[in-house]
């Protein structure tokens, strides 16, 4: 088959390379139909994430056609026609059924690696890094799903890939993102980045009864994307985001921060220099100037939530703003399974098409241009769907 | 949610410390106490001995006093202790049964091939060396306590020296239970300690670490995750 494999910073290649095989009794396999380039995926692209070799197959956002299912797999039949949340997840542990999916004890074949870095090792991802399990990803014509029998979502008639496939990632990760802060009648909710996740947490944190939200970003059609949920935005390279949130939110700061921008935070300025060059000599893994930001412009009892994905160390963190302002402060890869029903539902209630995200749909052989350009925001790139099969 | 410790183990104990200590090793054993650090040390298997109350199965031990028993076995140099804890979502007799069927340990024990039981105690053991060669011991369970302990040791002039217990003791709050294993082998000298050194891995912690999870991936998922076998590019 065909599929995108990494073989190092900023070279993606789509390879051929075998089928994959049932390997447990939980597996199954599907033919892709859609998957898409997430901005985890750009940290990979840009080789900050470790413990990626040369060959390994990208990609976390997609669905497809169940095409070959394991003994143990009794909920899915040949032909199921399902979207794939990015964490594999057992189901059965502690975690598992206390809703909190993507820390799963039992899906990360390289557990060690992780305990090492993290003290404990959360779920094994798909496509990305050995830290992470080490699971051949989606971007590909064929994957292998472990634990099918509780991750993959049935599609319901009627709905297109292109209205569900983002159940897969980042519409739950926009939303978990609202959720995890808590928001109150009245609250103004500050949402850093305004690419995918940005997007999904704008108009989330509407449906969970935001006030008013606040973007930022810097480049124009996702400012405008955000506009166009509902959001007031700031242009950061026009205006301190820090200065012009206190403004808006007459001195207080907002109540709620959302950094969905993570570690690879562009920012002018001393500090962003500081980092910039830290990062590059690998003394410090995470470019934290949106988080340190977030903190020192949240209202005093304010709450940070926290999508954007960090993989290692951050330096400069204003503890001292956290901790005097009597901050809290939320995160965590997406506990995707939790979010499939219920915003399957809302989705099939007609409250938001997530398809108008997607400005590339392109054929998957397109991939190493297709992650250039969204990476560089060209094309006015937002969203890529990448097309595995001639369909 | 685990844990691990392990050293090299220091060769000499006041006296006066021994008994001492040996009431805090028969808590660890039978699940009071945590962990093994600050613990003077001796040899586990004089311990799991000891505290079995005297070695009744295993032949080549002598002599009624625990202590005695325990001061026996000082002495062993250069012993490797691992310990390593995991909490598994499954009852404690569930994995007491599954583990007392000692021929299912090389399902989860990677470096085993097999394991064949003789007797209600006795069992012969075969490990796979690199080269495809393969290192055999018998070993004795020394202590059994059904759905809380079972411990075991090599038996005399065994190739390898080694001895170990796993403990079941339930968790707080309904999350299942605490798995602990405690092992210690002695390495040999010579052409053998190499081979040994591969089959107990550079890292005996993580390898022990690496089981467990394997472990209990089986336990509670009903099988062990893995990508061995998956496409790659290139
Ligand atoms: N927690 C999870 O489970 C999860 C899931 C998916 C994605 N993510 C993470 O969410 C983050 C965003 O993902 P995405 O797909 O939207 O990526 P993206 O790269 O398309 O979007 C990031 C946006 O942040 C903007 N940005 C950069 N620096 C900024 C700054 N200083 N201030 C304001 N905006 C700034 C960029 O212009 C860009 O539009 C990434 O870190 C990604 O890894 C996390
Ligand atoms: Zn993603
Ligand atoms: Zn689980």
């Amino acid at each position: 088959m065909r599929a995108v494999c990494w073989h190092g910073a900023e070279d993606v290649r789509v390879d051929t390379v075998p089928d994959p095989k049932i390997l447990n009794p939980r597996d199954a396999i599907l033919k892709v139909t859609s998957t898409a380039i997430c901005g985890s995926d750009l940290h990979l692209y840009d080789g900050y994430i470790p413990t990626m070799k040369s060959g390994d197959i990208m990609g976390h956002e997609f669905m497809g056609e169940v095409v070959e299912i394991g003994p143990e797999v009794r909920t899915l039949q040949k032909g199921d026609r399902v979207v794939v949340p990015f964490n594999i997840s057992c189901g059965n542990c502690f975690f598992c059924q206390r809703d909190l999916w993507s820390l799963c004890d039992n899906s990360n074949p390289n557990a060690w690696m992780a305990e090492k870095l993290y003290g404990h090792s959360p779920a094994g991802l798909f496509g990305y890094s050995h830290l992470l399990g080490g699971y051949a990803g989606g971007q590909a014509e064929y994957v292998r799903v472990p634990f099918a029998d509780v991750g993959p979502i049935k599609v319901p008639d009627g709905l297109s890939d292109e209205q569900v496939l983002f159940l897969s990632d980042i519409f739950p990760t926009g939303y978990m993102a609202a959720e995890n802060c808590d928001i109150q009648p009245g609250e103004i909710v500050a949402v850093w980045g305004c690419g995918p996740v940005g997007q999904f947490a704008i108009r989330s944190a509407f449906m969970l009864g935001a006030e008013r939200v606040i973007a930022i970003d810097r480049v124009p059609e996702r400012l405008s994307l955000a506009q166009a949920g509902g959001a007031e935005t700031i242009n950061y390279e026009e205006f301190d985001a820090g200065v012009a949130l206190k403004e808006m939110t007459g001195g207080r700061g907002p109540d709620c921060c959302i950094d969905a921008v993570g570690m690879e935070a562009h920012g002018t300025g001393p500090m962003a220099l500081y980092d910039t060059v830290k990062q590059a000599v690998q003394l410090e893994t995470g470019r934290a100037m949106v988080l340190r930001q977030a903190i020192v412009a949240c209202r005093k009892g304010g709450k940070v939530s926290v999508p954007g994905v960090y993989g290692g160390f951050i330096d400069k963190m204003p503890m001292g703003s956290f901790v005097n302002k009597g901050l809290t402060m939320r995160s965590g890869q997406t506990h995707v399974h939790r979010y499939l029903q219920p915003l399957l539902e809302r989705i099939q209630q007609g409250q938001i098409d997530p398809s108008f995200l997607i400005t590339h749909r392109l054929p998957l052989e397109e991939a190493p241009r297709a992650y250039k350009i969204f990476r560089d925001k060209e094309e006015n790139c937002i969203k890529v769907v990448l097309k595995p099969l001639a369909i | 949610m685990e844990n691990s410790i392990s050293r090299q183990i220091p060769r000499e104990t006041p006296k006066d410390q021994k008994a001492g200590d040996l009431e805090r090793w028969a808590s660890i054993v039978g699940g009071g106490a945590m962990v093994l650090s600050g613990l003077q040390q001796r040899s586990l298997r004089g311990i799991l001995m000891a505290i079995a109350g005297g070695g009744l199965v295993y032949q080549g031990t002598q002599g009624n006093s625990t202590v005695k028993q325990v001061e026996d076995a000082i002495g062993l140099d250069h012993a490797i202790r691992v310990e390593k804890t995991v909490t598994i979502n499954r009852s404690a007799p569930e994995l007491y049964s599954f583990w007392r069927d000692l021929e299912n340990l090389p399902r989860f024990m990677q470096h085993l091939r097999s394991v064949t039981v003789l007797d209600d105690r006795r069992s012969h053991w075969v490990a796979n060396l690199p080269l495809n060669q393969t290192i055999e011991w018998d070993a004795v369970i020394i202590n059994d306590e059904p759905n809380h302990l079972i411990a075991w040791a090599s038996a005399p002039n065994a190739e390898i020296e080694n001895s170990g217990f796993v403990r079941f003791q339930p968790a707080t709050g309904n999350r299942g239970t605490e798995v602990k294993v405690v092992m210690e082998y002695q390495p040999p000298g010579g052409l053998l300690a190499a081979a040994i050194a591969k089959l107990f891995g550079e890292e005996p912690e993580q390898q022990i670490g690496d089981e467990l999870s394997r472990f209990k991936q089986l336990m509670e998922a009903g099988e062990i995750a893995t990508v061995a076998g998956q496409p790659q590019g290139a």
